[in-house]
């Protein structure tokens, strides 16, 4: 209990900082709402653009140089809209950059018309709509009457699945050659270093959460989880191509490996678990009209809070790891650099340890409600 | 706002890699290295417990072998005390027995020196009484040469019956 008291109380922490980052960028915002209705000298160094540009999803996988010179590459667009269309994003990062005015706010936004065969598709903050007679509606920030298309596009996001997933794969094909070759021996090599992780979502997530008799059968999925989490969130920690984009922070992500902790856990469940539920022994029938939908709504925020843990923890590495060496380019002094590298460079080193730590959580946690699922009455 | 509104398109593409995954990995990973896993701990374990057991059981050997040990040096004991009596016992008996044929002996020997001594008392008795009868011829012959020395003889020998 000790041990996970401490790893909340971390948590907490990171959570602590991540809000306090944001209010950061909230003043940055708004200092740089302030300014744009003055014409602007110099260019101010955007950190809130830039930060919310490195931890969403993008069509392009941006490498370095500004912002339409730059090295970059295009990420493959596939939309379903009356049949499947695939073609370069560069469509619409080289398209036509069209102003309009906010209906609301009546302020100047921009959108980027596709070209080519991007041609009737609008790109409007990373989202892709169909335009309605070669326009779009923007009411308040949000696009209004365009329909927003079914966009199955290789994102930088889905570019990175792909890569963690075929690391994952790489890396524990050649332990299991390992035991295949050489049978039951001690572990040498690669196997020598992944063994001792595998063993401990054996033993320490899925046993001692779910019970001697049972465990079995979830530690494929709890060695999936651990891994595809653990890998990914080291995956982008690397500010280079095979690493930096920020999906094990990305709400879609989370969201579906808590639903699928959420399924695993319902379609585990045995009669104890819904009596639990229904009937919670030891309390008084008058109070399951309360109880009950407590209850209830207690499957649901389970893998919630799993869903947001892993999304605030990730994103908010991410985010503080920019401001860091933000620092620089908002003071435009290099000198600031001796400050800001090696507090960026401990933030980096923890998050080594948060990468590890909320794949370590996010099974222990499905582990936990697994366990919670599947035991019997006693 | 978007940051926290889920996107279809990558729900989709991470559900289909994470069950892709899911699947390869259960089948052809976890598998073969969870029962290699297994199995060595397996082996482990076993082989402990060999180890314990076959401790175990040098332990009892060992004490048998302490037993053998002790029990042999006890018949040792006990036969060399036996030895040891026997000897003592021959020794004494033959000391006896020893002592009996020297004083048979020396009885003999007795016996055989008193018979040797009364014969020889014997001898010289008669040799004595030889001598004697024949000093006595020898003086009775010189004596009665002449008729003084017989008459002197006569009147002494008269004398000592006489005296007598």
């Amino acid at each position: 209990m000790v041990h996970s008291k401490a790893l909340f109380k971390l948590q907490k922490s990171f959570i602590l900082t991540f809000l306090s980052i944001l209010c950061f960028n909230m003043v940055f915002a708004s200092s740089n709402g302030g300014h744009s209705t003055e014409p602007v000298k110099e260019k101010e160094f955007d950190v809130n653009g830039m930060i919310m540009h490195h931890i969403k999803d993008a069509h392009e996988w941006h490498l370095w140089g500004s912002e339409h010179n730059g090295t970059t590459i295009y990420l493959p667009i596939i939309l379903i809209d009356g049949g499947i269309k695939t073609f370069s994003s560069a469509y619409f990062y080289h398209g036509k950059i069209v102003t309009i005015k906010d209906e609301k706010t009546g302020d100047l936004t921009e959108f980027i018309s596709g070209v080519g065969p991007a041609k009737g598709y609008a790109m409007y903050h990373e989202k892709l709509y169909k335009l309605s007679n070669g326009n779009l509606t923007i009411n308040d920030g949000h696009v209004h009457g365009n329909s927003k298309v079914l966009d199955f596009s290789i994102t930088k996001n889905v570019l990175s699945l792909f890569m963690g997933a075929f690391f994952i794969l790489v890396i524990m094909s050649s332990v299991a050659r390992f035991y295949k070759k050489n049978g039951a021996v001690a572990p040498k090599g690669l196997a020598k270093f992944l063994e001792p992780l595998i063993v401990m979502v054996r033993d320490d997530v899925a046993k001692s959460n779910i019970g001697e008799h049972k465990y079995k059968k979830y530690v494929p999925y709890l060695l999936t989880i651990f891994f595809f989490i653990f890998f990914n969130n080291l995956l982008g920690l690397i500010p280079i191509l095979p690493g930096g984009a920020n999906l094990t922070g990305n709400i879609s992500v989370t969201l579906f490996l808590a639903v699928c902790t959420l399924l695993v856990t319902l379609f585990s469940s045995n009669k104890n678990y819904w009596k639990h539920i229904f009937a919670t022994p030891g309390v008084p029938v008058a109070l399951l009209p309360i109880m009950i939908p407590i209850e209830m709504v207690g499957i649901l925020t389970k893998p919630f809070a799993l869903m947001i843990r892993l999304f605030a923890n990730m994103t908010a590495g991410h985010i503080i790891v920019l401001a860091l060496v933000s620092i620089i380019f908002i003071n435009k002094n290099v000198a600031w650099g001796a400050l800001s590298v090696p507090m960026a460079l401990f933030i980096s080193v923890l998050e080594l340890l948060v990468a590890f730590l909320q794949a370590y959580l996010f099974a222990m946690l499905s582990a936990l409600f697994i366990g919670g699922a599947v035991e019997e009455h006693h | 706002m978007d940051l926290i509104l889920p996107e279809f398109g990558l729900l989709f593409w991470t559900g289909l890699v994470f069950i892709c995954l899911l699947f390869v990995l259960t089948k052809f990973i976890w598998k073969p290295i969870l029962s290699s896993v297994n199995e060595r701990e397996q082996k482990i374990t076993e082989a402990l417990e060999l180890a314990d057991k076959t401790k175990a059981e040098m332990k009892t050997m060992q004490a048998e072998n302490q037993n053998l040990l002790k029990e042999a040096r006890a018949e040792r004991d006990a036969i060399v005390k036996d030895a040891k009596e026997i000897a003592t016992r021959m020794v004494e008996d033959a000391k006896v027995s020893a002592k009996l044929e020297a004083e048979k002996i020396a009885e003999a020997a007795r016996l055989t020196v008193a018979a040797e001594r009364n014969e020889a008392i014997a001898d010289l008795k008669n040799q004595v009484a030889i001598f004697s009868i024949e000093i006595a011829e020898k003086i009775v012959r010189a004596d009665l040469t002449s008729d003084e020395k017989q008459k002197a003889l006569a009147e002494k020998m008269a004398g000592d019956i006489n005296l007598n």
